[in-house]
């Protein structure tokens, strides 16, 4: 049990050297600060490894735009103007919410034009009555009706 | 909608989703656009390499040429670096962005290897290079005589990307009007 124990602490301790390893610390004069960089550095894309935020990428670029938010961070900047600042040299392509307009429209419409199209099928399925089976509306002429009767008194009289 | 249209509906909405996903295969996901493409080089004051002084974005204006971000911990810069040297001799003129570097080795590897540019603009902390927008090296910019940014290549300049990308863009420049 405490050979179990020890491995286990003896994992913890791997792992936490590892996380500390990947990816700088930097100091904060307030909590706000602190928390504004964790939100921007995750909405924020690595141009150069482009399935990662820079929060989670290691590369020299992620590493280089970090530092910046940081400084700025620092330097009382806004939201906006670091995103702006952000932008304007890398495209809107760095950011993973991307402002609505021009380029980025289809991206922004898309789901909800495509959300439209599936409510328009599926209410056009739901109101139109079903092609195969007997329908309501359809009844037996005299003719059907009198040897319609004439069978089940048949079959009455069989069982 | 008449029931014989209806019929061929889901052929071709297939046609459709085909014709997209077959655009798809040949377009490449990593490609981004410079966000600086027709605007002008950004402005900056660098020590120029091997030598005192500083450089503007004033010393590039004039002709157009190519700005050429590199490093010498970048390994496809040395692949591209010949080529380079080709192009140089054909009388292009190529700008250097010696991007994050170490200057006395920038030097030893120009001593070296030889040197295409005309001068090298010594970005240590890659100031430059984030306004560029640069995220790699090695990245080549085509400036026009405005010192205005016309295209950015990222990766290697060889060749085939020579003929068929850059060199038709360089020749417009320089014969036409330079408007796109």
């Amino acid at each position: 049990m405490t050979v179990l124990r020890a491995l286990l602490v003896a994992c913890a301790m791997l792992l936490a050297g590892r996380a500390l390893a990947l990816i700088e610390t930097y100091e904060f004069s307030s909590p706000e600060l602190e928390a504004r960089y964790q939100q921007l550095s995750e909405e924020l894309r690595c141009p150069k490894c482009q399935n990662q935020n820079i929060a989670d990428s290691n590369a020299p670029i992620a590493q280089d735009l970090r530092k910046l938010l940081h400084h700025q961070l620092e330097l009382g900047a806004t939201d906006e103007e670091i995103l702006d600042y952000m932008v304007v040299r890398y495209g809107e392509f760095v950011r993973y919410r991307p402002r609505f307009g021009g380029t980025t429209v289809v991206l922004w419409l898309a789901p909800v034009l495509l959300l439209l199209v599936g409510i328009l099928v599926l209410t056009r399925m739901l109101r139109s009555p079903p092609k195969t089976g007997l329908s309501g509306t359809e009844s037996l002429s005299a003719q059907e009706q009198v040897r319609l009767r004439s069978l089940l008194d048949k079959a009455g009289r069989d069982s | 909608m008449g029931p014989r249209l209806k019929l061929f509906l889901p052929l071709i909405l297939f046609a459709m989703l085909a014709v997209t996903l077959f655009r798809g295969l040949s377009l490449d996901p990593g490609e981004m656009p410079s966000a600086l493409i027709d605007q002008p080089l950004p402005a900056f004051s660098l020590p120029r390499l091997g030598q005192s002084g500083l450089l503007s974005e004033a010393d590039v204006i004039g002709q157009p040429a190519l700005l050429n971000v590199w490093a010498t911990w970048c390994i496809s810069c040395r692949v591209e670096h010949p080529y380079l040297q080709q192009l140089a001799a054909q009388g292009i003129p190529i700008f250097g962005l010696n991007y994050k570097d170490d200057d006395q080795a920038a030097q030893r590897w120009l001593d070296e290897l030889g040197n295409p540019y005309r001068f090298n603009i010594a970005d240590r902390e890659g100031t430059l290079g984030l306004d560029l927008g640069v995220y790699g090296a090695p990245e080549t910019y085509l400036l026009d005589a405005g010192g205005v940014v016309r295209y950015r290549h990222v990766g290697v300049v060889d060749d085939k990307v020579w003929q068929t990308i850059l060199a038709p863009k360089y020749m417009a420049l320089n014969t036409g009007s330079g408007a796109p």
